[in-house]
């Protein structure tokens, strides 16, 4: 079986545009939510999200930018990033040898918005002739492909906050059919008024307006998440092939993946139920996240005892954070291994947050620094996990686990684990 | 190896009425009755009669799911039925891949007028969503509710890309199977376009057909006077399987999927070239992994959309794929009968190329009365051909530049 590295990463994240100034941003501790900016939120229960300050003309043609939604703007930078980090000129490379998976969950919901308000209230012939591919699910993977030049299996995957890593699952799955190399990660723009609205109404969401006691994954004032705009995309590569090109090294291998569903315990539906996930206690089965990471590690050929860091999904509701507490201390023993959710300085990004936290693992790995979970005091009765709190903590780490739950009963994990050869030019950190 | 099928399609639901109306050459197209058509360009489409409640749909599950969750739950039900899987199956080895490319819309329109007045509200009034409005933009859960719907316990994902997602979705699964992460996948797509957000975007490209007086002829595949797309919904699901699995119990193997392939054009969002090479790339990948060579294929499921650009590009593709071969070979268009469902359509075109390697009847290319001289193979015009067939190739290209290429053949006819 061939090997599959990831070698270069871009980031458009909340708290820092660009890998390293994002990375020295969460190893600070700094949040990047914040008051919802990109329209008037005063009407709205929730006022506060994870918002970016990219500038996508730094990134990003005009002709590209007019016909593409945010989430498409934060995918085309960060893969710009990711190619320049990877030193792939994709011009020089066979043009089928190159593909794109990437994942997304709400589609280009301020363009759509947009549009059927036109629609709506001026008629058919005042909606623009992008909507249609601004909008779309798979708009992301199209632009990718048109804007670098590859030709190779494209596509989108939607899992919501579990998407991202299913698109990297996917990504290996075609390199390893002869495709040498896979753009792939994820982005999400959900952030409209009507895109919040709708999220809103899953009840999920936190109504806190302070952003330090909002999001508070674990921790016993858990009550509800804030949504982000944001993603990250990894340049992915047979190890061979890789080396053969001369790439500057690697950031780690993508060891293990795996992904289970979680089918409700009752007829009541999957659609918005937090109790959908894992079966109900007492009812014998295996909960599903905690399967999802077994199949990732048995995938990786290590055992429990080798992980080093696992990244978890943390939603911060009180249910599917004890559920997700008691799969990894069943699995790992009680503070058996360091856990950490950096997403509480970004918000869930959805389709982005599984590809970001794959990066921050990769960065954790190459740095050997496992960055905190911030805002998390006293975590809730019965979750008893080693939380890493408030400081980044130094850490020798080899093997990471990163977990991912998509709403409605999707289960995903990830094993990366530490390159034999580091980085030839390791950007390290200065902090 | 494809053990179970369901389809809802225009013109029928279920697919036996869906065979009957392609081999008798019968158009669904028509006058748009879902919503007021009159401000649009295009004003037909082929739509599906569907009663959710005659479809064995609860209350609660019509409240609570879009009109393409619910053609996909009802053509996943028809599936497993027919699939014969029992209860004793192991449903962590049970995935979903479900094909869309524009997911949840239909309700995603209809909360959006309610909740911005008509569309005079930018800052929408959230307090007249209803509980399940998140689940309208969010794509994954149409991947939920079959996936709840087959009680699968393994991985479960909707995959989009645009026009080709159907063929995408059931690719995927395969993928899944062939590298021992499932034994069984429940898979296809659905769409449910008919809506005025989509009709108006199709209008904006200028893309679907101006022929609203001929409205049963609106879809023109390779016909010299075409001129765009009639738009079409529903859905196709089906059960595949690992082989071993589906011998050990005696399942009834309709058909295999013997190769798939998906390209980029990575040329422009709508717009295809004439050379058709990528597509041309994707049917040639699709070819050897199923080792079979052109002269093996017995009939091409053409994307067929009836655009003009369409129809020169996949022309030159199929030439440029399967060379003297592709001039010997049977190639029609279902899109002129059932209309053009988005991501749905690819999985309803492997539905029929299902029932072709079956039932060894062709399905026409409809109202192809006068063939455009620049289209020269053989599309079947207008009747259906008794002719039997064990290898067969259907291929789509969509919005995103996706090309994709899938073999199914007869259980059993190749051994690799």
């Amino acid at each position: 079986m061939t090997t599959t590295v990831v070698t270069g990463v871009g980031v458009a994240a909340p708290n820092g545009v660009g890998t390293e100034e994002y990375w020295r941003a969460t190893l600070a501790g700094q949040s990047g939510i914040g008051p919802i900016r990109l329209f008037d939120a005063s009407p709205y229960p929730v006022k506060l999200a994870g918002e970016t300050g990219l500038d996508a003309t730094a990134y990003i043609p005009g002709k590209f930018r007019a016909q593409t939604d945010h989430m498409t703007h934060l995918a085309m930078s960060a893969a710009v990033m990711a190619l320049a980090d990877a030193e792939v000129d994709p011009a020089e490379m066979p043009e089928f040898d190159m593909g794109v998976t990437v994942a997304n969950s709400s589609g280009g919901i301020m363009f759509g918005q947009r549009e059927l308000q036109r629609l709506w209230s001026q008629g058919p012939t005042h909606v623009s002739a992008y909507m249609s591919v601004a909008w779309f699910y798979a708009a992301t993977a199209g632009q990718l492909s048109i804007r670098h030049g590859m030709k190779g299996p494209a596509l989108v995957l939607a899992s919501e906050q579990a998407g991202g890593l299913d698109a990297v699952g996917h990504a290996r799955r075609q390199i390893r059919r002869g495709t040498p190399l896979m753009v792939t990660g994820g982005s999400d723009a959900s952030l409209s008024p009507g895109g919040l609205a709708f999220q809103i109404a899953t009840g999920m969401l936190s109504t806190h307006d302070d952003p330090a006691r909002a999001y508070l994954p674990f921790d016993r004032d858990a009550g509800g998440y804030l949504p982000g705009n944001g993603g990250a995309i990894l340049i992915l590569e047979d190890a061979a092939a890789a080396q053969t090109r001369g790439a500057p090294g690697c950031y780690g291998k993508i060891a293990g993946y795996a992904a289970t569903f979680d089918p409700p315990g009752d007829d009541e539906g999957p659609a918005t139920d937090v109790r959908a996930y894992d079966p109900p206690r007492g009812s014998g089965r295996v909960p599903r996240l905690r399967r999802a990471a077994e199949l990732a590690l048995a995938d990786a050929g290590i055992s429990p005892a080798e992980v080093d860091v696992v990244f978890a999904d943390a939603w911060g509701l009180p249910g599917p954070d004890l559920e997700e507490a008691i799969a990894i201390t069943e699995l790992f023993g009680p503070r058996g291994v360091p856990v950490t959710a950096p997403k509480t300085m970004t918000g869930r990004l959805y389709a982005g947050g599984g590809a970001l936290d794959l990066v921050t693992a990769l960065l954790a790995i190459r740095d050997q620094i496992i960055p905190p979970t911030v805002n998390v005091t006293r975590q809730a009765p019965g979750i008893d996990l080693d939380l890493v709190l408030a400081e980044p903590r130094p850490h020798t780490i080899r093997h990471a686990l990163v977990l991912a739950r998509g709403l409605g009963g999707h289960n995903s994990a990830v094993v990366l684990t530490a390159p034999t050869t580091p980085l030839r030019n390791p950007q390290r950190s200065e902090r | 190896m494809i053990t179970g099928l369901g389809v809802v399609a225009p013109g029928g639901i279920g697919a036996k009425a869906f065979w009957e109306m392609l081999t008798a050459g019968r158009t669904a197209t028509r006058p748009i009755t879902l919503f007021d058509a009159a401000p649009f360009r295009c004003r037909i489409a082929a739509e599906v009669d569907f009663d959710p409640a005659r479809e064995g749909l609860s209350p609660k599950e019509i409240r609570r799911m879009d009109r393409a969750g619910q053609f996909a739950v009802v053509a996943t039900r028809e599936a497993l039925a027919d699939s014969g899987l029992g209860a004793d199956l192991d449903r962590s080895r049970l995935g979903v891949s479900l094909g869309s490319a524009i997911g949840n819309s239909s309700r995603m329109e209809e909360e959006y007028v309610a909740i911005s007045d008509g569309g005079r509200d930018w800052l929408v009034d959230h307090r007249f969503t209803v509980p399940y409005s998140y689940s309208y933009i969010a794509l994954n859960s149409l991947a939920t509710e079959v996936a709840w719907a087959a009680r699968c316990e393994g991985p479960a994902v909707v995959v989009s890309a645009g026009c080709t997602s159907g063929l995408d979705a059931v690719g995927h699964a395969v993928q899944l199977i062939e590298d021992g992460t499932a034994d069984v996948m429940v898979t296809g797509a659905t769409d449910a376009p008919l809506t005025p957000i989509t009709m108006a975007c199709f209008d904006a490209l200028k893309a679907t057909t101006p022929r609203n007086d001929d409205p049963a002829s609106g879809c023109r595949p390779f016909h010299r006077d075409r001129d765009g797309i009639v738009l079409g919904e529903g859905a196709a699901i089906f059960v595949v399987e690992e082989l071993e699995h589906a011998r050990r119990r005696g399942a009834n193997i309709r058909a295999e999927v013997l190769g798939y392939a998906n390209r980029a054009n990575a040329y422009h969002m709508t717009g295809l070239r004439p050379d058709g090479l990528e597509l041309a790339e994707s049917i040639r990948a699709a070819l050897d992994q199923a080792r079979v060579g052109p002269s093996d294929i017995g009939y091409v499921n053409a994307h067929g959309s009836g655009t003009r650009q369409n129809d020169l590009h996949e022309t030159a593709a199929v030439k440029r794929a399967l060379g003297p071969a592709a001039y010997e070979v049977p190639m029609s268009s279902i899109k002129s009968m059932v209309g053009h469902s988005l991501g749905a359509i690819g999985a309803i075109e492997i539905a029929a190329c299902v029932l072709v390697i079956q039932e060894g009847v062709i399905p026409p290319t409809a109202n192809l009365t006068e063939q455009d001289p620049l289209c020269d193979l053989d599309y079947v015009p207008l009747v259906a051909r008794k002719q039997r067939t064990d290898t067969v190739l259907t291929i789509g290209s969509g919005f995103g530049g996706f090309q994709t290429a899938m073999v199914l053949a007869a259980p059993g006819q190749v051994t690799p």
